[in-house]
């Protein structure tokens, strides 16, 4: 059998990526230790913003103590806020890819990025396989301190919702790996562009940090207008960064539910679709530019 | 090592602080666009933060029931906050982020020949300048937040922000540095930082929101155990809030406990050298 035909065959594909795949889950676990103490303390985050909101929501009860009812902030009571963020660590546990961008950008600089242009690999597909690795792995690792913190805070959650809304969650989650691994990837191609992309970077991260919803949910810029009728809700929403950490959140908390539902799905697939083919566009314009410096 | 010949070559510390200080200038000089740059992304990130309780402060009169942390008080937290941050930022973050590096590929065997304390040559050899324009954000918030509160501090009160505001910095230094060392003993250590913003993260915010039979064992350990709960609730509150003899205690202990930071700090900073063996070549 000659290279070629062994290479071009869909079982050796298959063989290749599974190959590819092993390897990395076996690199991932090298550092486990590292890995745990990590997971444990995203955790700890949690906790202050319970403690905050918690003295948030005393205080708008305070204000308004006359009036009978539960107290809200935007939609939300307390308890579901907090179910809230506790939900948006999971969406980011599937949509955040540490390293990624910048990982791409310093590959291209120091010359690395040749490696996957002298084999027959994919970059983008091989990153792509390294980073299903990196969250199975993750997963495996993180399901204890993931239920054992779930378990502790069961009593900030709402009813467990029906099979409809888990299907959506669970769509949203698994969209919000490939979105962010678009995202990121395509970001990371700027690199072909420009040698130092770290403060362009920081400026995502930032964006992604405030407008994907991990800070707080997006209902609440619904009440902070611009012009008119358009509120930041508004600009927000029309934003993809929501997919990162809002939407997976609402869909669970049933606040985006029916037609939004479905139509906010189909956007994200959209915006999927979008970033695949721009990271492939700008890969393949990038390699025509670049002059593979370094050793 | 003979001891006599250490004491000859004693360097005059603040004569090399003074070097690093202008080396560092003059790098960040040389790539000038890149420091505006670095200037403007970490102003944007306050002004990020300033946006979320902004919007907070649009859904509530204060943090907590009764505190006394309304919207311009919290805002005099905040920038004390900006404050310890910023001059953390500038003065250490840099460098304990290196010494891990420098432990996994050897590097700190030079640190170690230098005839210089070690961990004030690993602790102060760079300065972000571009961090201190944070500093200056800060500054002005706390202007006009000073402007807008009803209470007026004493003028003992502001002589002693200051102060606590550098104990607050020795304090956070303390625990950058042990948890630097530890890296020493971990090989890689590339949670380090994580570790440390998520640490900091209990101290951002008035110590009254930690309450309840969770809340007040955590407030205890990070006032006590670990104290950085004190870094910016003691300086932020001889501005705020008019004092009550509560605060004068803690303010006492707060001395106390930058004291013992910065012993413990440096006891487990040389054990850790100790143990440390030449990595890599």
């Amino acid at each position: 059998m000659s290279a070629t035909a062994s290479i071009d065959s869909p079982l050796a594909r298959v063989r290749t990526w599974w190959i590819i795949l092993r390897i990395c889950i076996e690199e991932r676990l090298i550092y486990r230790g590292d890995f745990m103490l990590g997971t444990l303390m995203r955790f700890l985050p949690i906790v202050t913003q319970i403690f905050l909101w918690t003295a948030v929501f005393s205080a708008v009860q305070g204000r308004g103590a006359s009036g009978g009812g539960t107290t809200t902030i935007a939609g939300y009571e307390k308890d579901e806020l907090i179910a809230y963020f506790l939900l948006t660590m999971v969406a980011r546990a599937f949509s955040s890819m540490p390293g990624l961008a910048s990982g791409i950008a310093r590959s291209i600089r120091d010359g690395s990025i040749k490696k996957y242009l002298t084999q027959p690999v994919d970059m983008i597909g091989f990153l792509f396989l390294s980073r299903v690795a990196h969250k199975l792995v993750y997963y495996t690792v993180a399901t204890l301190p993931f239920a054992l913190v779930f378990y502790l805070c069961r009593d900030f959650f709402p009813p467990i919702p029906g099979w409809q809304t888990w299907l959506a969650f669970l769509a949203s989650l698994v969209m919000g790996f490939v979105f962010g691994f678009f995202l990121e990837a395509s970001i990371g191609m700027i690199g072909f562009w420009f040698l130092e992309v770290s403060s362009l970077l920081f400026v995502y991260m930032l964006f992604s940090f405030f407008l994907s919803g991990h800070m707080f949910p997006i209902d609440m810029l619904d009440g902070v207008t611009i012009v008119g009728d358009t509120s930041w809700g508004d600009v927000v929403r029309a934003l993809p960064l929501h997919y990162l950490a809002y939407f997976p959140a609402a869909v669970y908390l049933e606040k985006i539910q029916g037609d939004e539902l479905v139509r906010g799905l189909w956007i994200e697939l959209g915006w999927i679709l979008a970033l695949a083919a721009l990271s492939y566009w700008a890969f393949r314009r990038g390699l025509r530019r670049y002059s593979a410096y370094g050793g | 090592m003979d001891r006599t010949a250490k004491t000859s070559m004693r360097p005059n510390y603040f004569r090399v602080f003074a070097v690093f200080a202008r080396n560092s200038l003059v790098r960040d000089m040389t790539f000038r666009s890149n420091f505006i740059i670095e200037a403007i992304s970490s102003l944007s990130w306050m002004f990020m933060n300033l946006g979320f309780y902004l919007l907070v402060f649009e859904y509530t009169p204060s943090i907590g029931q009764g505190t006394g942390w309304g919207k311009y008080e919290y805002f005099v937290f905040l920038s004390t906050t900006m404050f310890v941050n910023s001059l953390v930022q500038a003065f250490f973050m840099p460098n304990v982020e290196e010494f891990s590096e420098q432990v996994r590929t050897g590097g700190l065997d030079f640190a170690m020949l230098k005839p210089i304390d070690t961990q004030f040559l690993i602790s102060l050899a760079k300065i972000d300048w571009s961090s201190l324009s944070n500093f200056v954000f800060a500054l002005v918030l706390l202007g006009v937040s000073l402007s807008r509160i009803v209470y007026t501090p004493s003028l003992g009160a502001a002589i002693l922000y200051p102060l606590y505001l550098l104990c607050g910095v020795a304090i956070l230094y303390s625990l950058m540095i042990a948890l630097a060392a530890t890296s020493v003993w971990l090989g890689r250590n590339q949670n380090l930082y994580d570790f440390w913003f998520y640490i900091t993260n209990f101290s951002r915010y008035p110590m009254e929101i930690y309450q309840g039979p969770i809340g007040t064992p955590l407030r205890q350990v990070f006032t006590f155990a670990i104290p950085i709960l004190i870094v910016v609730n003691v300086p932020a509150r001889f501005l705020a809030l008019p004092l009550v003899e509560e605060d004068w205690l803690l303010a006492g202990y707060a001395l106390l406990a930058t004291a013992a930071s910065l012993a413990g700090s440096r006891w487990m900073f040389l054990r850790a050298l100790d143990s440390y063996r030449s990595a890599s070549s």
